[in-house]
């Protein structure tokens, strides 16, 4: 049987663009088939706007690669209309445990917030990840959106104009040119684009290699994310399982810097040192197996004129925190409704520096916390190894200790503070829903908060007068009337108006704050809706 | 009350053992050991009561009995 990335899901087709007499001009192109590129279509696409996505391959991605997507992620996806299949098909997890040498040093559990309609995390194989964003293209396809994938179209060559980009495409039958108005770069973290363009990519290098292998296994390990520091099979490293459908596990084993990659991937290497973590008599088989290095660095600016770059081909992190898809999503659903609104005449094209100046303070974040966590996994000095081992020791016989332990800060969605786009806080109000926040959501009945934020503008009031709608400049702005009885958890009260009576919140299309205050006021709200749209 | 306090007392625990580890940077071991020390021992200061570090004392050596 074929597995599912062994199969072509967009194999090449001929396009009419490659018998034009002259290059076809398209509204956005995307390259990249990836995760963050077919988001970022699926997004344009649903609200209608045209794009094309070109990928040099046909397939899903090869091995699993990406396995860990948090909350925030899936609330994008459910905004996208394929948030469900990931969470029915994904193994939810809360418990892990932390290994130092021989023994089990604690165990903890997440124990996730109530109130969410989401999971904190789920454990997906990427290639699934990938095969439903295919799916909803498909969908939307159907319904006649304006969205389409060409495999086997590798872009060779890059134009940038005032108002539009050229693109040299290479496909099995020869190469031919299309237009696009915008183009999204989303092709990964050695990200061709970039190089034809000629940006920096600037960070730091770890010297480290790690050995990923997804393997089969009918064991039953309960669904826990174990991790060992220095365990007796891998002395001196560090070691990883985490459980993925379909009986699938994820283990990782740091390898050291001098090591021969060709050698260590070879099956009759990688067997015995998964025999001596998993035990002889356990009885597996290989799925995947890679050796990987990594960095953490990104290009000094996201957005260079009608090009704009997202996910790995901008930023990239270490694995650790499984901040690499999960951010790049992020990326796009800060991007696309910008991008619409310039699009359509209904913000000044410099609101996509927003983009650039957001999307850099989350990137920055990203490598802040996965370059800490990879300082503790593998620790570069002497000291910096007796600290962690401290550390470890500790936090065996004392609770105070395991907040230090650091085997990767799992991502959270980045607060905007500082953004142009936020307005005064005008609400004493609770500090994860100041202006810059990602929405929390919150239970209303038999329902959530988030899937009633559309892809619009939104207003919301919770116990207080507004109209119903307000138009501003061209951005219409929808109001969601709530009152803090519609929660009878009062997780509405605790997350958005904490000790006040009642509560304004202007939120942008990605589900962030854009502004708050007490109580409806005209022209203060119309002030922070220009301000939102880089008007102000 | 001077009882020890071994449950999580520090405001943004991932900054500190960053600034921790930063402030050893560049040293060489000898220099870091002594860094530590004099850590120690500014901390011993600033708790005072003895008898909270007599159980900071043993709960560093990884006693049971705290």
């Amino acid at each position: 049987m074929n597995k599912i990335f062994e199969v072509p899901l967009y194999a090449y087709n001929r396009s009419p663009d490659q018998d034009a007499s002259a290059p076809v001009r398209h509204k956005v192109a995307v390259i990249g088939a990836g995760p963050v590129g077919l988001a970022a279509a699926i997004d344009l696409a649903q609200q209608g706007i045209e794009v094309v996505v070109l990928d040099d391959n046909d397939k899903v991605s090869f091995g699993s690669r990406a396995i860990c997507f948090a909350k925030r992620p899936l609330e994008i996806l459910d905004r996208l209309g394929c948030g469900q299949p990931m969470v029915d098909k994904g193994v939810q997890w809360n418990m892990g445990k932390v290994f130092f040498d021989d023994r089990q040093v604690y165990d903890f559990n997440l124990l996730p917030e109530e109130g969410h309609a989401r999971p904190a995390f789920i454990n997906l194989q990427q290639y699934y990840f990938e095969e439903y964003l295919v799916d909803r293209v498909r969908e939307l396809q159907a319904d006649g959106a304006p969205i389409e994938i060409r495999g086997r179209n590798k872009v060779e060559a890059i134009g940038t104009h005032p108002d539009h980009v050229k693109l040299e495409v290479e496909t099995p039958e020869g190469s031919y040119t299309i237009e696009a108005e915008w183009l999204i770069a989303c092709d990964g973290a050695g990200s061709p684009t970039r190089r034809m363009l000629g940006k920096d990519f600037v960070g730091r290098v770890f010297e480290d290699n790690f050995l990923i292998a997804d393997v089969i296994m009918d064991a039953d390990f309960p669904t826990e994310r174990w991790f060992w520091f220095d365990p007796p099979f891998n002395k001196g490293q560090s070691a990883l399982l985490h459980k993925q459908p379909d009986g699938v596990w994820r283990i990782d084993l740091q390898l050291g810097w001098d090591i021969d990659k060709e050698r260590e991937k070879r099956p009759e290497n990688v067997i015995p040192r998964l025999k001596a973590m998993l035990g002889e008599d356990i009885e597996f088989e290989l799925e995947w197996v890679s050796i990987y290095t990594f960095q953490c660095r990104r290009m000094e600016q996201f957005r260079h004129g009608r090009v704009l770059f997202a996910g790995d081909a901008a930023h990239q992190v270490s694995p650790f925190g499984a901040r690499g898809a999960n951010s790049g999503l992020q990326d796009t659903d800060n991007l696309v409704w910008k991008l619409k609104l310039v699009m359509e005449g209904k913000a000044p094209e410099s609101l996509l520096d927003s983009y650039d100046i957001e999307r850099v303070h989350g990137a920055d974040e990203n490598i802040l916390n996965s370059s800490r966590s990879t300082d503790f996994i593998t620790p570069k000095s002497e000291m910096s190894r007796i600290l962690r081992d401290a550390v470890l020791d500790l936090s065996e016989h004392h609770e105070f200790a395991r907040p230090l332990v650091n085997s990767g800060r799992l991502s959270v969605p980045c607060t905007y503070d500082g953004s142009p786009l936020n307005s005064a806080d005008a609400l004493d109000g609770p500090a994860r829903t100041r202006p810059g926040s990602a929405c929390p959501d919150a239970p209303l009945g038999d329902g959530f908060l988030l899937p009633k934020l559309a892809d619009k503008f939104t207003l919301l009031t919770i116990d207080a007068d507004a109209p119903d709608m307000i138009e501003e400049d061209g951005v219409e702005v929808t109001r969601l009337a709530l009152s803090v009885k519609d929660d009878a958890t009062l997780a509405l009260k605790e997350r958005y108006l904490g000790d006040n009576d009642s509560g304004v919140y202007l939120i942008r299309p990605d589900q962030h704050v854009a502004a708050r205050r007490p109580s409806f006021d005209e022209p203060q709200i119309r002030a922070a809706i220009r301000r939102a749209t880089g008007k102000e | 009350m001077n009882d020890l306090i071994l449950t999580p007392n520090i405001d943004g625990a991932d900054d500190f053992y960053a600034e921790l580890l930063s402030l050893h940077e560049g040293l060489d071991k000898a220099d870091s050991d002594a860094l530590n020390a004099r850590l120690v021992l500014v901390l011993a200061n600033h708790i005072g009561n003895r008898a909270t570090l007599t159980q900071a004392l043993a709960a560093a050596a990884l006693k049971e009995e705290v």
